[in-house]
């Protein structure tokens, strides 16, 4: 991806929703018909798998094994709901995720806009260079850093800590990439202005630049605390002791050969999935911003 | 930003002391602004990058006391290991059909939900919605909804006497089983950025094609297609990164099983680097990684003819 592509629009979600109409109109026949016969199936493809998984968080095994063919529970039981507290260290694992996922996020909203502000706003000698080198570490694949960075934290002893999973991910070069795209847009008098009041930089950078931005924020924050909620391979890779492990991990593993009770571990899943159903849901918007804003022109 | 400085230095032209003042307060607490994030890029990226190739070099284990140089002999004994290749291959097999696939329905759900309506904007949300879950979440379930003994596919399909393969403990139903999985996850995703790549698309151009007399399949291929070019390559270099580098789905589902038929190269990465603990090795196949996406991305942008879009 080149910088051209990521270009975005000043306040994403206010543009959005002015132009509605259809690109193309049809008329009704008989390819309408299949049309929407073919979505129909498709909504039952995508929402079936959710309310199965909810239903039989409800359900008993022997309730399962009896009828497989059902979506819903024959008889409503709450046993997993209770399974999920005393069969997983399930407290610890969503006290982790919350720390680990919320904490991360906030150090990456203060950083990245922070280090976006200077290549957006400073002239200083060097921003090439620096803004090559955020460049350089959105290019190459996360796998690649994985297996130093795991030796690193073993030779500093971060295994197994909070600090050790969360200052390695507590920047991202897809924030700041965002964030310098958004601050280049805000029209640069204001700051002048605020100069010649003897404001100081971090001042320009509270008090001005921030509280404009707040549609950037929101759509970092939102795909942050998504991607590192449901992060896998970083939690499992830092972690191996139960105390430290997201709910992703702790769900992969208890999940993994020994699945005593499948209701246990859909109840887990479905508690992991609501904070993201919550942001889903109230911010959607903020998500089809960032994910179809940040990419294209 | 030289164009920033100009702009305020006509401003600021008529006392010609302010402009040479400029620089100097633009550029003091920049490095200081920058000092977080490029301390954490440098640690825990960018040196790590270099490490990772010196380790590809090595015969590095965690912990041993001697690390032999040699070269360039984990890429050559990558290319007698059978199981690297399978990692591959399978990597390329799920990459090429998911793409392509998703590619082709997402563009088929976005012509068919881009009106802005309460119908649409829902039925859109029960597609995206899919795309923001975790992956282990998302494969949990599907590794239950496809159980031969509880799951509902299996318990639906064996009601209407069609039996219940096993989908995940056979070898050749495995990976395509991944592949839907995967294309279940994502197909909201390319369907709302290429409905976001529909509203830029301009009503003239339409209008002009129908005063032609064109039909809808070829307002679609002559007019929709060409206009979201640029849109249809960003999802697609996306998404073939994102799938080259999958794993959460496999390991969750299948563990890379059976008989390593699922494996792909960060399965096998991680395998290796964290489970048999051969850094050497593992940093290697990062390295084939990081190749394929780079040759695979810009292939992408020569078969998209990129330099082509204005």
């Amino acid at each position: 991806m080149s910088t051209e592509t990521l270009t975005p629009a000043p306040a994403p979600p206010r543009t959005a929703p002015d132009q509605r109409r259809q690109p193309i109109r049809g008329r009704g026949n008989g390819l309408d018909i299949v049309k929407w016969v073919a979505v129909a199936a498709g909504v039952i493809v995508a929402v079936v798998p959710f309310i199965w998984m909810i239903g039989t968080s409800f359900r008993s095994e022997a309730d399962l094994f009896a009828h497989p063919a059902s979506l819903l529970p024959t008889q409503w039981t709450l046993h997993g709901y209770k399974g999920v507290w005393d069969q997983l260290p399930f407290l610890r694992l969503l006290l982790n995720t919350v720390v680990f996922a919320g904490v991360t996020t906030i150090l990456t909203l203060l950083f990245d806009s922070m280090c976006a502000y200077a290549l957006a706003r400073l002239d200083f000698r060097g921003k090439t260079i620096a803004f090559w080198l955020v460049l350089v570490t959105l290019m190459v694949p996360f796998q690649v850093t994985l297996i130093p960075v795991f030796i690193e934290l073993f030779h500093l002893g971060w295994l197994n800590t909070y600090h050790g999973l969360i200052i390695p991910r507590a920047t991202s070069a897809f924030g700041i990439f965002l964030f310098r795209q958004f601050f280049i847009s805000i029209p640069r008098e204001l700051d002048e202005a605020a100069r010649l009041d003897g404001a100081s930089h971090f001042k320009i950078y509270r008090s001005i630049i921030l509280p404009l931005s707040k549609p950037a924020i929101a759509t970092v924050a939102l795909l942050n605390f998504t991607a590192l909620w449901n992060d896998l391979l970083w939690p499992l890779v830092v972690t191996s002791s139960p105390d430290l492990q997201t709910l992703p991990a702790g769900l992969a593993l208890f999940g993994g050969q020994h699945v005593t009770d499948h209701a246990v571990l859909l109840a887990g899943a479905v508690i992991s999935l609501i904070p993201i159903a919550i942001a889903f849901f109230l911010a959607q918007r903020f998500f089809v911003a960032g994910i179809s804003n940040t990419g294209l022109k | 930003m030289t164009t920033g400085d100009t702009t305020w230095g006509v401003k600021a032209t008529p006392h010609a002391r302010t402009p040479a003042r400029t620089p100097r307060w633009r550029s003091r607490p920049a490095w200081l602004f920058m000092a977080p994030s490029l301390a954490i890029l440098g640690v825990f990226v960018l040196w790590p990058i270099v490490r990772s190739f010196w380790y590809s070099l090595h015969t590095w284990t965690v912990g041993a006391t001697d690390q032999p140089f040699i070269g360039f002999d984990n890429y050559v004994q990558l290319t007698r290991d059978p199981q690297f290749w399978g990692a591959l291959l399978h990597t390329v097999e799920i990459t090429a059909v998911s793409v392509l696939l998703l590619l082709v329905i997402g563009f088929f759900l976005a012509l068919a939900l881009a009106s802005e309506n309460l119908v649409t904007r829902i039925i859109r949300s029960a597609f995206f919605f899919p795309y923001v879950v975790s992956l282990t979440a998302a494969g949990l379930v599907w590794r239950f909804l496809l159980d031969p003994n509880i799951g509902l596919v299996d318990g639906l399909s064996k009601a209407l006497g069609w039996g219940a393969p096993a989908w995940l403990a056979s070898t050749t139903l495995a990976l395509p089983t991944i592949i839907f999985v995967s294309i279940w996850k994502n197909v909201g995703f390319v369907m709302i950025i290429l409905v976001a790549g529909l509203k830029g698309v301009p009503e003239d151009q339409y209008e002009a094609a129908r005063l032609d007399g064109a039909s809808r399949g070829q307002l679609v291929r002559f007019v929709t297609l060409p206009a979201l070019r640029p849109t249809i390559l960003f999802v697609s270099v996306i998404l073939t990164i994102q799938s080259l580098q999958l794993f959460d789905l496999v390991y969750v589902m299948t563990g890379g099983g059976p008989l390593f038929t699922t494996d792909t190269l960060v399965t096998l990465l991680f395998r290796d680097g964290f489970v048999n603990f051969q850094t050497g090795y593992a940093s290697a196949i990062s390295w084939v990684l990081f190749l394929l996406i780079v040759i695979v991305s810009a292939l992408q942008l020569k078969f998209f003819r990129y330099n082509d879009v204005d």
